[in-house]
Formats: structure tokens, C-alpha cells, sequence
């Protein structure tokens, strides 16, 4: 993409490229993370701060009879005690299910719920004083399952909300019944899912001040999605928006926990407001497993109908998924379980009911994957399971549902570009599938086995939550008299690169060294609006509004030398650094290019905006929005496992993933992100689940929360496929979701592959797979005992003639 | 709690600081020397963030009484850079995307560099071995390998 630079000043450049697109690019932040000057919120400088603490529920469903804060707020130090009577209005990230109050008022829904907060002056006095508050609440009857909370007499944790249910849906396309009635095979299964959480490394943090004369409030926080939590702050607190500033420093990984504006952040700045100064909340593992938003306990039902060629002709799901206490993402994840069911491939017809149910448990939320995952470990068994009745190789069952880009989905998505087919060669070739798969002999007294599964994911929801009709995306780029440019957004770097990659882009366009330009991110005062991190929006979205700023900011510096240069910009061989007149020696470096710009306008700043155009945005029927996208990323892997009968224990030894990332603008950072992809799909596969007892979380720390540790995780070794997207920016769409769902069928189908047996519950912990193992045994016994007791009986009665 | 004059040595430099009996190396490292480059991840001795030297040994300092390192040599990520240059780790888990939020980065490199001091030549499942109590969520340590494998290999 570079131009040959016409005249001598400019020769050189464009020989080897060092900087832009496609280029195996280290993190611009990458030097302040391994030196530990990176600072995340716990890491600010705060001069005189006070320590906010939350007091917590101790039942799971109650009714707040009273709340009696006489002695905590006597207590000296003390300098505020806050309840859910400070707060003007309730919350959620949904518009329309905002039911739940940074502090709890009139009812507590889960155990662990926030009740109060105190500011302190500092911990031991904030505890006291949580200590001397005395709470009467009434205890309700709780309920720990979604089929406890649909009782037909459990009492409502919402009213309205009849049967606990938050959202039931409803979808059918195409005839499912004349679908099934043509299939040569129809098998039905039922699956079970533990909930999992996302364990980001970083506590959950937020710093508030509050100027009490000027009554403008300033928060820092490890938020995904600043532009949501100014708006939240705004409303909970009752603020004009124009007067709170929201700022992400550097963030500890997300993962979902923090898409949503979370309680503690609007606890802090309340506390702020009323103490008049500034509260540092710094929480505790457990409080973030109490916080939640993670994927929810989910039980699938899933039927599908088959050709005998493999083609389907039809799919009838019904999930039931345990939401928690309170709203926040999950009729968006309910819906995505319908939505990115099937569309991966082409199907006859489609039926899905959802389920969202409210119980008294932390609430869940979006988490990586959102809502696609344990549908897709539905889907992908069966279609293993299926192929096996069949006689057909699971990479041909596939095969024979690949559909052609463009494609509407029978969901009325839209599918401008499908990796698939490389992908799934890809991994073929690179696993020795042909003459391993079903062929691996025993290694050391373990069995193993090689599994496969596809996946997908959107690159940013083509409708945000918020529709306000703004673009999707805005980005500011700032010139100066100092030859920096700076790129402001309002995108949240969160650990995946997204600053480097904006960066990147503006490098490729302007073709300037990456030392040239700046990024300035997420600061409400100083950034344009963005709706954050989430549904792997950013590298597609943001990544298309940086390419139309760049591209603005050319087309100014372009003219600004043409007009020096006394030639028309069409003369103008532009080559970053230096630009010259086509033909001619007359050239210009960059610095007299931004000077000959800034004459009579100064300061230059230009904007680059994207929106997702309307034929992506989904279809007419009501849910429709969930799942529609601008560009759906595809991936294939294949894992290799070793089982051990006798434990149970089940090992990774290996994984080949293949990704389309439409194009990689920055192929280290893909890799890596679809490395984590991967490898927390595995997490969920293997060992984590979240467990508690009446409603008391019994794993709310990393010793019994069991995230893989190096030493069990394995080489992952990863092919991007570049499937060059229409509207992508140069082709890119999302890296750092779509390989996640893949993983744990791949995993299960592996497990069949080595023993035999297919696991309808997860994690495939030790404990589940030798119970399957012993299961079969007994079966076993039992069947050669029945098998053994006619031929007794006949020789009995032989004996007896 | 009453307090006590605690002399340090903490990354080459021998203070004495006013703190509590019961105060843990973690806080004193961030709260009093203001090095915040030591994280804290969890409730106690379950993630690795806080991983610093004591002595050349990987020590969390969160389960780590601060009186109990009177008289021994403390290093955090802060001091492995010298002189605008990073250290060979730290340029590898730079270079080869061994960080990704880099809230694990500071223990997962001061785990690394007490293993390369012990072992300079390291097998990758002394890598995996040596590093089984830190925790990253990003990057499923592929590129965690790499990285440690790849400073192993600079300094050779």
C-alpha cells in the first residue's frame, strides 16, 4: 500500500515496512505494563483520600424492615454512611430493565447484596462502622435454580416479572416440523452448564471526588465502558450528565465483568458526593465474585434434524439459563443464545425458546462469548454425535452445511464474508486429523483423542443498547505545532490492544513512523464518546472511524503541500515523512507540510465516524437486533486430549485453531488474543464453575475458582485466516471472541474420541468423568448380566428335562 | 496496632520506614514507598500478582510480613529497568506479547527472573514448573513461554 517516493528526499521509504497494517506490532502501552509503570486505578496518586467500604446482605431474599446506621455514624472518623435512599433512580444496562439500585431499597435479592456504604477515614474505622449498623430484614422464601424459581407458587423476586421469568422468547423460521419430518436422522439431546465467572486478574476499583462547590464529579474506574457509566452516574446520583468527568486509567482485564456500569462505582461516587471530598473503594476477590455478571447456569434441550448426506434440516432448542438477582445484559444473552445457534451454518428451519430466570444468586451478566457458548457446545456435540450415526467424519458434516458469502441467515443476519472452509482445512491438515482421529493407541495408561468444532462471533452488535441514532463510532485526531498526532477516543484499552491498533491504522494511512503519534483514551472531558469495549466492537467499529479520520487528516496535509508546492493535490505524491511533486524534486518534509498546514487555521483536529450500514442491523421481528453485526468472525479448532480412566482426569495436550479475523492489522495481538480465547473456553470446559450453598458462594476465591494455571495449559497453536471483509477496516473483523466457543465441544468430542463416552454436563472435571466412566461400567455389568441370564435359564431347564 | 521503624533494603536502597508491626511487604511496598508496580489480585496468596525478590527468591508479598525482611535484599519490577534500558525479561514479555492488560506482567517477571537466576538455561516445563503459582487471564501463557524462553535465549 506504500507509494515509491518520487524525489530523493523521499527515497527509501516504502521498502521495508516497519509500521501500520499487518505488521507484528508490540503494545504502544507495552513498555509502561513490564516495567510497572502502568498505573490501573488502585495504582493512582490520590492525595487526601477516604476508604469507602460496602456492607453486604446477609440473606439471599429478604424485605429491608429497617436499616439503623445511629451508631456507625457516631463513630469518630466516620465521614459518611450512605443507603439506597441516596440514589434518585434505579439502574441497568438495558434501557428497558433498569430494576436494581446501586444500593438495595425495600428488598435484598441475593446474599451478598450491597446494603450500605461508609466513607472512613481509614479501613479499621470503615469496618467499625459496618460492624455497628444494625439491619432488620424479613426474611422471603429464596430460590437457588431456575426450576425452584418457575415453581408455580414461588414468590416474585420483581414485580410483573410473573414466573420469575425475565424474558421468555420465542422464535421460529422456516417449517421445523416438515424440517424434521425430511430428516433421515433426528437426535435430541439434553446439556448442563455450571456458571462460570471471568476472573480478570485486576480487584474491582473506582476513585471519586467530588468538589462540593463546584459540584462536578470525577471518577476513575476499571470500567469496559466509560460512556455507559458517565450515563449511569448521571442517573443514580441525579447529576447533570455535563457535570461528572469519568475517566479509565489503565484496566486488569474485563472479560464482560465490566460492561455494565457495576454497583461499587456508583457507591464510590455517592459516597464522594456525600463525604464532599474523594473515596478510594479498593474491593476484594470475594466482592468480585459477588459483583458477578458472569455466564449463567444454562440447561439446553437441543434437537436436530439430519440428511443422510449431513445436510440439517432442521434444529429445535430451548434454553433455560439461572439469570441471578437482577436484569443487567441477560435478555441480550438469552437472545444471543437463539441468534448465534444455528447462523454459523446453513439450516432448514429453526425453532428456539429462551428462558431468561430470575433466582437469588449474584446476577450474571455479558462474559466473553456472550451468551453463544454453551449453545454452541450444544450444537457442536450433537453434530459430532450425529455424524458418527451416520458414518459421515465430523469435518464432513460440516462441510456440508457451509453456506456462501453473502448469505442472509435464517435469522435474517447478515454474512458478507465466511472463513469457515479455510479454517476447517486448515486445522485438518495441521492436527494429522485423517490419520490420528480415532487411531491414537494409549500413551502411559491414558486414552486419547482428538475432537473438532466451529464457531463464530459478531464484531460488534450492529445496534447498540443505547440506540440514540449517533454513529457507532467517533474518532478525533489532533495536529499540532509539534508534529504529534494525537489520536483521541473514547475506546477502552482493556489488555487487547485496541490503542495499538488505532494507532496502527492512522500509521498505515498517513504513512508515518508509529513514534509520531499519540493516543490519548477514554477520558469523558477530553475524548469523544464511545461505547466501550464490549461485543468485539472496537477493532471493527472504532478501527473504521480511525481509517475515515486518517484518511480526513491526508486529504488536509495533502492540500496544505500542494498549496506551498503552488500544484494541484492530485500532483501531490504523499510519503508520510516527506511528499513530493509527482515527477518533479520539488518535495516537502513533514514538518514543513504541518507548518504550511497550521497557517491561518492552527491547531488542526479532524474527525472520522462509522455506523453499521442498515442491511447488517438485523431483521423486523422483535429480538432481531441481538446478533446482527457488520462482520461475524469465524474459527475452527481441533484438540488433542489424554484421558485417564481410572482419575478422570482429563489433559490438553495440544490445539490447532484456525481464525478468520478478516484481515489482521496487527497479527501479534491477534494471535494472542485467540490464544486467551481459547484457552478460557478451556477453563470453562475443564475446571471453573462457581458453586454456592443456599446462596452463599462457596468458591469466591482463585484456590477453589479453578482458572488453569501454566502448568496445565497447553501449546495452542494458532492460523490466522484473512478473509479480506468488505466493510471491515482493510478487510479486519473481531479476534478476541470467536474462538472461545469452539473449545469446549472440541473438548468433549476429543473425550468421545479417546473413551467413548459423551459428557452432557460441564466442566469435565475428574469427579464428572469418572462418574461417566463408572456409569458405562455399571451399564456394562448390567447389560452381560442380562445378557447371561437367559442362557442360564435355558440351561437350567435343559438340566431339569 | 502499634508501630515500628523497619529498616529496608529495597531495590539497592537501605531506608528506614515508620510501620505497623502487622504490616504486610505488599502494602508497604505500595503504600509507603508508593511502588504500585507490585499488584495485589486477590485475597491473599492466590494469584501471584505480588510476586517480588527476596534474597533472588519469588515471595508473595501479601502473605509476607514486612518486619520479616529486615536485613534481606527486596527487588520489585520497578528496579529490573536500569538506566531507560528494560531488563532482558521485560523486553521479551514486551516484544513477544507475554503481557496483554498487564496486571499479572510484574509478578509473572520477577517469578521469571528468580528462575532464570537459579536456572539460566531453563526447559519449558521448568518455565511452566517455576511460574504454576502466578495467574494470567489474558493469554493463556503461550506467549508467556515464549517470552521467558526468549529472554533465556538473549542471554545466552
Amino acid at each position: 500500500m506504500r507509494h515509491e517516493g518520487s524525489a530523493d528526499v523521499c527515497a527509501g521509504r516504502g521498502a521495508d515496512k516497519a509500521a501500520g497494517v499487518g505488521v507484528r506490532t508490540p503494545l504502544i502501552d507495552g513498555v509502561d505494563k513490564v516495567t510497572g509503570r502502568a498505573r490501573y486505578t488502585a495504582d493512582l496518586p490520590l492525595g487526601p483520600a477516604l476508604v469507602g467500604r460496602i456492607l453486604r446482605s446477609p440473606v439471599a431474599h429478604g424485605l429491608i424492615r429497617a436499616i439503623d446506621t445511629t451508631a456507625a455514624r457516631a463513630l469518630p472518623g466516620v465521614r459518611a454512611v450512605i443507603t439506597g435512599e441516596d440514589f434518585t433512580a434505579p439502574y441497568g444496562v438495558i434501557p428497558i430493565a433498569q430494576n436494581e439500585w446501586p444500593l438495595a431499597r425495600d428488598k435484598v435479592r441475593y446474599r451478598g447484596e450491597p446494603l450500605l456504604a461508609v466513607a472512613a477515614i481509614d479501613e479499621a474505622t470503615a469496618e467499625a462502622a459496618l460492624r455497628a449498623v444494625q439491619l432488620d430484614i424479613e426474611p422471603l422464601p429464596a430460590y437457588f435454580t431456575a426450576d425452584e424459581a418457575r415453581a408455580e407458587d414461588a414468590v416474585l423476586l420483581h414485580d410483573y416479572k410473573a414466573g420469575n421469568i425475565e424474558r421468555r422468547v420465542d422464535q421460529e423460521f422456516g417449517d421445523v416440523y416438515a424440517g424434521m419430518a425430511a430428516a433421515d436422522l433426528v437426535l435430541e439431546r439434553r446439556t448442563t452448564y455450571a456458571e462460570v465467572a471471568h476472573g480478570q486478574i485486576e480487584l474491582n476499583a473506582a476513585v471519586a471526588s467530588w468538589e462540593p462547590e463546584a459540584e462536578r464529579l470525577t471518577t476513575h474506574s476499571v470500567t469496559q465502558v466509560p460512556y455507559y457509566l458517565h450515563l449511569t452516574l448521571a442517573q443514580v446520583l441525579g447529576l447533570d450528565a455535563s457535570r461528572i468527568r469519568v475517566v479509565k486509567p489503565f484496566v486488569g482485564g474485563g472479560f464482560g465483568h465490566r460492561v455494565e456500569p457495576l454497583n461499587f462505582e456508583m457507591v464510590t461516587a455517592a459516597l464522594a458526593r456525600a463525604a464532599g471530598g474523594t473515596v478510594a473503594m479498593q474491593q476484594t476477590r470475594e466482592e468480585a465474585f459477588l459483583t458477578h455478571r458472569g455466564r449463567p447456569a444454562t440447561d439446553i434441550r437441543l434437537k436436530i434434524g439430519m440428511t443422510r448426506r449431513g445436510e440439517i434440516t432442521a434444529v429445535d432448542a430451548e434454553v433455560v439459563q439461572r439469570g441471578g438477582a437482577y436484569g443487567g445484559y441477560g435478555l441480550v444473552t438469552i437472545l444471543y443464545a437463539g441468534a448465534l445457534l444455528h447462523a454459523l451454518y446453513r439450516v432448514g428451519a429453526v425453532r428456539y425458546q429462551g428462558f431468561r430466570v430470575y433466582t437469588n444468586l449474584p446476577p450474571c451478566g455479558a462474559m466473553r462469548g456472550h451468551g453463544a457458548v454453551d449453545v454452541r457446545h450444544a450444537f457442536e456435540s450433537l453434530l459430532d454425535e450425529m455424524a458418527g450415526r451416520l458414518g459421515l467424519d465430523p469435518f464432513a458434516v460440516r462441510r456440508a452445511n457451509l453456506i456462501d458469502a453473502p448469505y442472509r441467515t435464517l435469522n435474517d443476519l447478515q454474512v458478507n464474508s465466511y472463513g469457515i472452509p479455510a479454517c476447517l482445512d486448515w486445522v485438518e491438515q495441521a492436527s494429522g486429523w485423517a490419520a490420528r482421529r480415532g487411531k491414537l493407541p494409549p500413551a502411559g495408561g491414558l486414552r486419547r483423542g482428538l475432537g473438532v468444532a466451529c464457531s463464530h462471533y459478531v464484531s460488534g452488535s450492529a445496534k447498540p443498547v443505547h440506540w440514540s441514532g449517533e454513529p457507532h463510532a467517533v474518532i478525533n485526531l489532533k495536529l499540532d505545532f509539534d508534529g504529534g498526532i494525537t489520536i483521541l477516543t473514547g475506546a477502552s484499552d482493556i489488555g487487547q490492544g485496541s490503542s495499538t491498533l488505532l494507532t496502527q491504522v492512522v500509521a498505515e494511512v498517513l504513512m508515518l513512523p508509529l513514534a509520531r503519534i499519540r493516543v490519548v483514551a477514554t477520558d469523558s472531558a477530553l475524548t469523544p464518546k464511545d461505547n466501550g469495549s464490549y461485543s468485539s466492537r472496537v477493532s471493527f467499529m472504532v478501527g473504521n472511524a480511525a481509517l475515515r479520520a486518517a484518511e480526513e487528516l491526508k486529504r488536509v496535509l495533502v492540500a496544505a503541500a500542494a498549496r506551498k508546492l503552488e500544484v494541484s493535490p492530485g500532483e501531490i505524491d504523499w510519503a508520510g515523512e516527506c511528499c513530493a511533486v509527482i515527477g518533479t524534486d520539488k518535495s516537502l518534509n513533514f514538518a514543513q507540510v504541518v507548518e504550511a498546514a497550521l497557517v491561518d487555521s492552527g491547531t488542526l483536529t479532524v474527525k472520522g465516524v462509522w455506523s453499521t450500514p442498515k442491511e447488517t442491523q438485523g431483521g423486523k421481528f422483535r429480538g432481531a437486533a441481538v446478533g446482527s453485526t457488520a462482520g461475524f468472525s469465524y474459527a475452527a479448532q481441533v484438540v488433542e486430549v489424554s484421558v485417564d480412566e481410572d482419575t478422570g482426569v482429563v489433559k490438553v495436550e495440544k490445539v490447532w485453531v484456525a481464525h478468520d479475523c478478516g484481515f489482521a492489522i496487527n497479527p501479534l495481538a491477534v494471535e494472542g488474543q485467540v490464544q486467551g480465547a481459547v484457552w478460557m473456553g478451556m477453563g470453562q470446559a475443564l475446571s471453573e464453575e462457581t458453586q454456592h450453598h443456599e446462596g452463599l458462594p462457596l468458591r469466591p476465591n482463585f484456590l477453589d475458582y479453578r482458572i488453569p494455571t501454566i502448568a496445565e495449559s497447553p501449546p495452542i497453536e494458532v492460523k490466522l485466516i484473512e478473509s479480506m471483509d468488505p466493510l471491515g477496516p482493510f478487510g479486519a473483523k473481531e479476534a478476541s471472541e470467536g474462538a472461545l466457543h469452539g473449545f469446549p465441544p472440541a473438548l468433549t468430542n476429543a473425550i468421545f474420541d479417546a473413551i467413548g463416552i459423551r459428557l452432557h454436563e460441564l466442566p469435565a472435571t475428574p469427579d464428572r468423568v469418572l462418574e461417566a466412566v463408572q456409569q458405562r461400567r455399571r451399564e456394562q455389568r448390567l447389560q452381560a448380566r442380562r445378557a447371561a441370564a437367559p442362557a442360564a435359564a435355558a440351561a437350567a431347564a435343559a438340566e431339569a428335562e | 496496632m502499634s508501630k515500628g521503624l523497619l529498616r529496608l533494603n529495597v531495590n539497592h536502597r537501605t531506608e528506614q520506614y515508620a510501620v505497623a508491626d502487622n504490616a504486610l511487604l505488599l502494602d508497604v511496598l505500595r503504600d509507603t514507598l508508593g511502588l504500585t508496580g507490585t499488584k495485589q489480585g486477590c485475597d491473599g496468596g492466590e494469584c501471584g500478582a505480588c510476586t517480588v525478590l527476596v534474597d533472588d527468591q519469588p515471595r508473595l508479598a501479601c502473605l509476607t510480613l514486612a518486619a520479616t525482611c529486615e536485613g534481606r535484599r527486596i527487588e520489585t519490577i520497578e528496579h529490573l529497568a536500569a538506566h531507560g534500558r528494560m531488563s532482558r525479561l521485560q523486553r521479551a514479555f514486551h516484544e513477544s506479547l507475554g503481557t496483554q492488560c498487564g496486571f499479572c506482567t510484574p509478578g509473572m517477571v520477577m517469578a521469571s527472573e528468580a528462575l532464570l537466576r537459579r536456572v539460566p538455561q531453563p526447559s519449558e516445563a521448568q518455565i511452566r514448573e517455576a511460574l504454576a503459582g502466578n495467574l494470567c487471564r489474558c493469554t493463556g501463557y503461550v506467549k508467556i513461554v515464549e517470552s521467558v524462553q526468549a529472554a533465556a535465549g538473549a542471554s545466552a
